[in-house]
């Protein structure tokens, strides 16, 4: 809902220039460097008091909190992966064996790991994406004025169900339902490998089948909203042009909306991505542990980077099979900041969004 | 205007409106159709996500025993007890978690909209709020984890799972406080320099009562999103079925650890103790989504 995508004004307005009175405030917004404040303080001699200084330190330490919590993050997660990588008998990046029991002998590599993480997300975004473009489209063009609102709140609601949630339905009631579908699947597609019978029990529904779904059901509302803030930007004169020049609806969207929010959408896209390959708990009750390796089947079982840490995470007590699981979190981190900073990356390059 | 087009007097250039063609009107067609059953296909995974809950949870919470009584003493198959333990640990690591997070979260959107202009510090920040956005909850766990037990050697508690919750509220409350600063018009802060108020009192005393209705919706937002998470519960606190009243030490229940430890259970007690705590969670959450419709109502006028 309050995604950092929406409008960004040119954040200049309480600066110092509107202390002084100057005209600073409309060049700043178009200045690329404006002049810092400490800067013009010393040219125009603006007494500064105590109480400002505190405020204004507590708020800069503050940010530099932030900046520092992600640099944090990363390196405490690198320090305490180094000695288990360290102690690792196979290859952390190729091997898809997983044995942390015992710390003398640890044998741990995330290829399995990577390989169901990354197919479950796909999934799940091959199945949101169209929907969520839909319900934005619906959203900003298609639903009556009055009933937009509600209809939006409605979307959102589905990010409030909190994915332990989403989980136990995943796992008790829409598995039992795909179970038919499934198996239909399985006996008539089963040659093309995507479809080939898994190494779980069908009938249990722990399959990527399932995760993906439901995963998909739960990053629909972030690629909506985001989705929607850039549909709704689409300049006015475009739309009423195309109408002028009579474009149908559909023509309309086509020729504007979606050209102009296409980037958008992608990034919108990226960010509900890295929310699928972070999905923890839905993901970990769902998902059966599978006892052989994943075969891009999606009926396949297995656990994600999450899901392994949260099921393995109550049982922690040896530094060096935790730090096993930490470098698998590591591994997590980059991936999801890496998917991040694309998607953000991809809006910030587009100034028409502001 | 089609009686023109008798033969006779038939137009030298065709009319200028023409009719829509069969297939640009059948894709126009099938355009709105997909767009509207996008939206229906949406809302068929909510209705039954919550008729789920309600149906399967909802008699359990109606005993009185469920809101008064932990599940202290009782074997896996035996019915009865309540969740009391849950709701309490669910209620105080959210609140905790607020208490740190808020004042946090309100001074960096003040830095970034009051005095961070377009700093290189500003702009890192900004981009680290989005990241911080994105990290999913498990490595918030994680990290918690190696710096609370590993680092420190401090023992699992609910206060390790509220500073694992902080890092996931913060970046909300950043991103709803900063747009409703930004909304407040320039004009009130120009009017209080040019009484020669300092900066500081201006942001304290102007600009964040003139939005503090939205931030305190924003506030009640994040507390219902962080409530509902799993991650950092499962990774950072041990669950007991009993009351544990002290935050930094001993295992303390929360609704979503007690939904994790009670899935593998598959009498009826179990299947009453998972539905049961999930409706009280979605409880919980809409309840406090409520209160931020409340008070953004009833202190909207300001804003207007």
């Amino acid at each position: 809902m309050n995604d950092p995508v929406v409008a960004k004004r040119p954040a200049g307005s309480g600066d110092t220039g509107a202390v002084r009175g100057v005209a600073a405030a409309p060049t700043a917004t178009e200045a690329p460097i404006p002049p810092t404040p400490e800067a013009s303080e010393t040219q125009t001699k603006v007494h500064v008091r105590p109480g400002d200084r505190i405020f204004r330190g507590l708020a800069t330490g503050s940010g530099v909190f932030i900046v520092a919590i992600i640099g944090a993050i990363g390196l405490f997660l690198i320090v305490q992966a180094i000695p288990s990588l360290g102690l690792d008998n196979v290859n952390f990046l190729t091997s898809r064996e997983w044995n942390t029991t015992d710390p003398a002998n640890l044998r741990f590599g995330i290829l399995d790991l990577l390989l169901v993480t990354v197919v479950v997300a796909l999934l799940a975004l091959l199945i949101a994406m169209p929907i969520a473009m839909g319900i934005a489209l619906f959203l900003t063009q298609y639903a009556p004025r009055k009933l937009a609102r509600p209809f939006a709140y409605v979307v959102d609601l589905l990010a409030a169900v909190p994915s332990i949630v989403f989980g136990l339905w995943g796992l008790f009631v829409l598995g039992p339902v795909l179970f038919p579908i499934s198996t239909w699947l399985i006996d008539n597609l089963g040659w093309i490998p995507i479809f080939a019978k898994g190494n779980v029990n069908v009938q249990l529904g722990g399959t990527v089948f399932t995760a993906g779904i439901v995963v998909a059901v739960m990053i629909l509302p972030i690629i909506t909203a985001v989705s929607r803030e850039v549909f709704e930007r689409t300049p006015t004169m475009h739309v009423e042009g195309a109408i002028a020049l009579g474009a149908t609806k559909w023509e309309v969207v086509r020729t504007t909306v979606l050209p102009f929010g296409k980037a958008g959408y992608i990034s919108a896209s990226m960010l509900g991505l890295g929310r699928a390959l972070g999905e923890t708990i839905a993901v970990a009750v769902i998902l059966s542990t599978a006892t052989s390796s994943f075969g891009f089947s999606l009926f396949d079982g297995g656990s994600t980077f999450a899901s392994k840490i949260a099921l393995a995470a109550p049982e922690f007590n040896d530094a060096r099979s935790a730090g096993a699981y930490i470098a698998a979190g590591l591994v997590l981190f980059v991936l999801t900041f890496v998917v991040n900073a694309i998607a953000r990356s991809i809006v910030a390059g587009h100034k028409e969004y502001e | 205007m089609s009686t023109l087009s008798a033969d006779p007097q038939r137009l030298a250039t065709p009319p200028t409106f023409q009719k829509v063609g069969a297939a640009r009107r059948f894709k126009n067609g099938l355009a709105t159709t997909l767009v509207w059953g996008s939206f229906l296909v949406a809302v068929v995974p909510l209705v039954w996500v919550l008729y789920t809950v309600v149906q399967r949870g909802f008699p359990v919470i109606l005993d009185g025993d469920w809101w008064s009584k932990s599940l202290s003493g009782l074997l896996a198959r035996q019915q009865g007890g309540g969740a009391y333990h849950a709701i309490y640990g669910t209620l105080v690591q959210g609140l905790v978690c607020g208490v740190i997070s808020v004042p946090i979260g309100i001074m960096v959107a003040i830095y970034l909209v009051e005095y961070g202009g377009r700093s290189r510090l500003s702009r890192a920040t900004t981009f680290m709020v989005d990241i911080l956005t994105g990290v999913p909850s498990i490595v918030a766990a994680l990290f918690v984890y190696t710096v609370w037990i590993t680092y420190f050697g401090l023992g699992r508690s609910a206060l390790a799972v509220s500073l694992a919750l902080v890092l996931l509220m913060v970046p909300v409350v950043v991103r709803t406080t900063e747009e409703m600063l930004k909304i407040v018009p320039d004009e009130l802060r120009e009017a209080s320099y040019a009484l020669g108020i300092p900066k500081w009192k201006t942001i304290v005393k102007i600009v964040i009562p003139t939005a503090l209705s939205g931030i305190l919706t924003g506030i009640m937002l994040a507390l219902a999103r962080v409530m509902g998470e799993t991650a950092p519960v499962l990774v950072l606190a041990a669950y007991a079925p009993f009351i544990n009243f002290n935050m930094f030490d001993g295992p303390m229940a929360s609704l979503p650890l007690l939904m994790v430890n009670e899935r593998n259970n598959p009498t009826q007690a179990g299947f009453e103790r998972i539905w049961g705590a999930a409706i009280t969670l979605v409880l919980l959450i809409t309840l406090f989504n409520l209160l931020a419709t409340v008070i953004s109502r009833a202190l909207a006028p300001k804003t207007k």
